[in-house]
């Protein structure tokens, strides 16, 4: 018997996360309500079933994602029946900074970068895992499945371990932590694949239908709330449109699209040939823009 | 959509077209978006572009790893670079690759890097190779260019599938060249369709080795299928300990399975009530895997610091870990010329043979039998760093037939018959601290309490027992563990020991205190400033030191480490050589006899 690509990235994935469990004190899963979360929360519960997993979720807002994403975040943890731990950036809570006004760097700096960090270090985690793929950014082609972080969760190319067959070394000292990326060898496609084939739990954000949009800067805004107000020559206006990738709503592209179902939009992926981070726009900070902020500590 | 996994490494020089091959298949299997190719222009290389730092340099130092998938297939490919570092990174990269992609320029024909990087492939057990001929379109398309490689190739004694390719021009990439008529074989892309998965054939007796046990209800045992397969009702037993069980229930979250193959992972529940914990191998009743302690392997050194021979390790094997000390290598294996050269010990990318042991007996099978059960990583226990790979040859014969003796009149025996508590009172620190001064006033103290001592001096034991060996850090590490495990035989005997050795390495001293029981070493730290040292210099060996006539003297040319939290801190500088033995005495009389 052959083993078929989703059946092999699936117990490889699993494989991980136990060993993330039994390597480490104090682990947490990354939880987005995205669709490379739902595909790892998922995971999980394959994996430590009938008990649940042995780690609490961390989601780090940054209070500008879509309504839909919190909404479903609430129900995913409950129905895993997992703790879900919330962390907002303090500071940048007291600062109002927000994308509209501060801009995506800054933004995702305080809320997203330094808000991870503020969470990890308050509740001690010392492994957290996340959905990253390979497949994402040329940069995370040689990134590790254990991904070492120094004190201070600076991420340092040199310091990064060989990792040979299914043999992953989690040992640190005290401060230093891990991130781990069981979904390191999966492409977006075979996520895809994988939601359709096991009927995961996605956002509803990622298939077609009409909502209230306006054009900016030559990109699709979806108007999620009234925060985000139409400029002078700006108009809302429903269109049909879903998501590539998902993240605060005033910095997720939407593209036009009646693909309504997971085979739908998987078709329409083939013949589409633009990257998901096309709709992302804190990548457009300059090239190379990724690789700098891992070193900062970005997830 | 059900497509099969193939896992390959590609392997070439600089110079060879790799990141132009790999562009290439990613552009031919739509694998790459649109965006990303406006990116690279007309250079499909520039798809598999690097980090930051090496685009500055113009060259790759990581494994990358890259995917693309056709109607039937996904491949992962580990992308290894072709110079610095190469066999860190190839071993790597080949550790869980079932195919190799050689590439050679059909202009510049078989290299020695072609040799080097097939050789590490074999070592690693993958089992299909592919040699790609590139550039033809450099030779004018040339049949004759493309057999004489093939038959160079060939000498090298192992069954190959060589394509004549451009893969600028993308010839016998994805669609068949109509400039090579003349090739009749399959396109890179068919051969990779068509090629068995190296991974998921079920041959061999069951084994899983057992990464986390669940405790909801009934105890699930949680691990990865590596070889054979298992059947509800399959008797198993659990090695090391060998206990017999009953496999009751194969699950995958909710679901029940009604078997479990190779590369599964799974959950397995016995009809018994089992003692089983991580680190264990579930294992077919009829066919279990060996245990031993002492093994032969072939050991690749990944790091910076060299190999020091006697010093520990951190060892993981599937879900089991250890401590590992290796021997000195008996000999290195020289990748270009497969050579074996003598060794003293490993350099970065060096690969040599050795025999170690282990501090508890491992599960395990010959690499080339099982490659989960026969590859480890060592790990350096200060820096926490993966600093070696190793592949198990085989078992030492004497550690599967010698058990240790059961010996009637046991340590505890002969400690009670002395009334005392056998401890090793360890003094370190710099020469001329006065480590030797104290250590002999605190036997004198404890011989008028009616103690039984005994005085290893770090000048007397190098004059007898340690005069083969010198001062390089692999022979220091030697010299300690030969006198660990002589005060350990004492300590058995029931002695006090005091040993008094200079000791820079924290590593080694960690090691000694292993060796023994919990509470058994006791660390003295004779602290005191390297100039205060210097300038007692009581054997004139600082002088010669900085005279640069004593190469690694301790302080000078060599560093010492010192000890973090030693059970007891001296400092000479401030007390007498007597007040400073008196707080010694007092913390062995004061603590309590044994029972």
């Amino acid at each position: 018997m052959t083993l078929t690509h989703l059946q092999r990235l699936e117990a490889e994935a699993i494989h991980i996360m136990r060993e993330t469990a039994a390597e480490f004190e104090r682990p947490v899963m990354l939880y987005s309500a995205g669709k490379d979360s739902s595909v790892l929360l998922h995971l999980a519960r394959l994996a430590f079933a009938p008990a649940r997993p042995p780690f609490p979720l961390l989601h780090v807002d940054t209070m500008w994602k879509f309504r839909a994403m919190y909404e479903l975040r609430d129900r995913a943890a409950a129905e895993a029946g997992m703790e879900l731990i919330v962390h907002r950036n303090p500071e940048a809570e007291e600062r109002g900074i927000n994308p509209l006004d501060h801009g995506s760097a800054l933004h995702t700096q305080m809320w997203k970068t330094d808000g991870l960090k503020q969470a990890l270090d308050r509740h001690g985690f010392d492994a957290a895992i996340g959905g990253a793929r390979r497949d994402e950014e040329r940069v995370r082609a040689k990134e590790r499945v254990f991904s070492f972080r120094s004190a201070g969760h600076r991420w340092d190319p040199k310091r990064q371990r060989p990792e040979l067959w299914r043999l992953y070394n989690g040992r640190k000292a005290k401060g230093e932590s891990f991130r781990i990326f069981p979904l390191s060898n999966w492409t977006e496609l075979d996520v895809w694949q994988y939601v359709l084939a096991k009927g995961v739990e996605v956002s509803e954000l990622y298939f077609a239908a009409p909502r209230p949009t306006l054009e900016r800067d030559g990109t699709l805004l979806m108007v999620d709330d009234e925060r985000l107000k139409p400029g002078p020559g700006e108009e809302v206006r429903e269109r049909w449109v879903r998501f590539r990738t998902l993240g605060c709503y005033p910095l997720s592209g939407a593209i036009e699209s009646r693909a309504a179902t997971v085979p739908e939009l998987i078709e329409e992926m083939r013949t589409g040939r633009q990257s998901e981070r096309q709709g992302r726009l804190i990548d457009r900070d300059g090239t190379a823009s990724m690789e700098r902020k891992k070193r900062e500590g970005y997830f | 959509m059900e497509k099969t996994l193939l896992r390959l490494i590609t392997c070439g020089s600089v110079d060879d077209g790799k990141s132009t091959l790999l562009g290439r298949l990613l552009f031919e299997t739509g694998s790459a978006f649109d965006d990303e190719l406006a990116l690279c222009g007309a250079d499909l290389s520039r798809l598999v572009d690097g980090l930051e730092a090496e685009r500055e340099q113009g060259i790759t130092i990581d494994v990358a790893y890259r995917f693309f998938a056709t109607e039937t297939r996904k491949f992962i490919v580990a992308d290894a670079p072709g110079h610095e570092q190469y066999t860190r990174n190839l071993v790597t990269g080949a550790s869980t690759a079932e195919l190799a992609l050689v590439l050679v320029d059909a202009a510049r024909g078989i290299l020695t890097q072609t040799r080097r990087h097939s050789y590490l492939c074999r070592l690693l057990g993958v089992s299909s190779f592919v040699l790609l001929v590139n550039k033809m379109d450099s030779v004018g398309f040339d049949q004759a260019v493309f057999d004489r490689i093939v038959a160079d190739y060939a000498a090298l004694g192992e069954s190959f599938t060589a394509i004549p390719v451009s893969a600028l021009t993308g010839d016998n990439v994805a669609a068949r060249s109509p400039a090579m008529a003349w090739y009749e074989g399959p396109t890179l892309l068919e051969h990779l369709e068509s090629v068995a998965p190296g991974e998921g054939s079920n041959g061999g007796p069951f084994e899983m080795p057992v990464q986390w046990v669940g405790r909801q209800d009934k105890r699930g045992f949680a691990g990865m299928v590596v070889q054979g397969s298992v059947r509800p009702g399959d008797r198993v037993r659990v090695m090391p300990a060998g206990t017999r069980a009953t496999v009751s229930r194969i699950a995958l979250g909710e679901d029940e399975l009604e078997a479990a193959v190779p590369g599964q992972s799974v959950m397995l529940s016995f009809a018994e009530e089992v003692d089983c914990s991580r680190g264990d191998v579930i294992a077919s009743a009829a066919y279990p895997p060996e245990v031993a302690d002492q093994f032969e392997a072939v050991i690749v050194w990944m790091a910076e610091e060299e190999l020091v021979a006697g010093r520990q390790y951190g060892l993981k094997l599937a879900a089991q870990s250890a401590l590992a000390t290796i021997h000195t290598p008996k000999y290195e294996i020289d990748v270009d010329t497969l050579e074996q050269v003598p060794a003293h010990g490993l350099q970065l990318n060096g690969i040599g043979v050795a025999n170690l042991w282990t501090d508890r007996p491992l599960v395990f099978e010959a690499y080339e039998d099982n490659r989960d059960l026969g590859g480890f990583i060592l790990i350096d226990r200060v820096t926490n760093e993966t600093v070696g790979a190793g592949l198990i040859r085989h078992a030492l014969r004497r550690s599967q037939n010698l058990h240790a003796q059961a010996l009637e009149v046991t340590p505890e025996a002969r400690a009670a018959m002395k009334g005392q508590k056998p401890r090793l009172l360890w003094f370190t620190g710099l020469s001329g601290a006065g480590k030797s001064t104290v250590a002999n006033l605190v036997e004198k103290k404890l011989h008028l309490a009616g103690r039984h001592t005994f005085l290893l001096d770090g000048d007397n034991v190098r004059l007898g027992l340690n005069r083969d060996l010198g001062f390089s850090d692999a022979d220091r590490a030697e010299n300690i563990r030969r006198v660990g495990e002589t005060a350990r035989l004492m300590l058995d005997a029931g002695l006090i020991v005091l040993a008094a050795f200079i000791s820079p390495f924290r590593a080694e001293r960690r090691m000694v205190r292993e060796m023994l029981g919990e509470g058994e070493f006791v660390e003295v730290f004779v602290d005191v400033p390297l100039a205060v040292a210097e300038e007692r210099d009581p054997k004139g060996l600082y002088a010669k030191a900085r005279d640069g006539r004593i190469p690694n003297f301790t302080g000078i040319g060599s560093p010492y480490e010192a000890p973090e939290a030693p059970e007891i801190r001296i400092d000479t500088d401030a007390m007498s050589p007597e007040d400073a033995a008196e707080s010694v005495v007092r913390y062995i009389l004061q603590e309590p006899s044994p029972r």
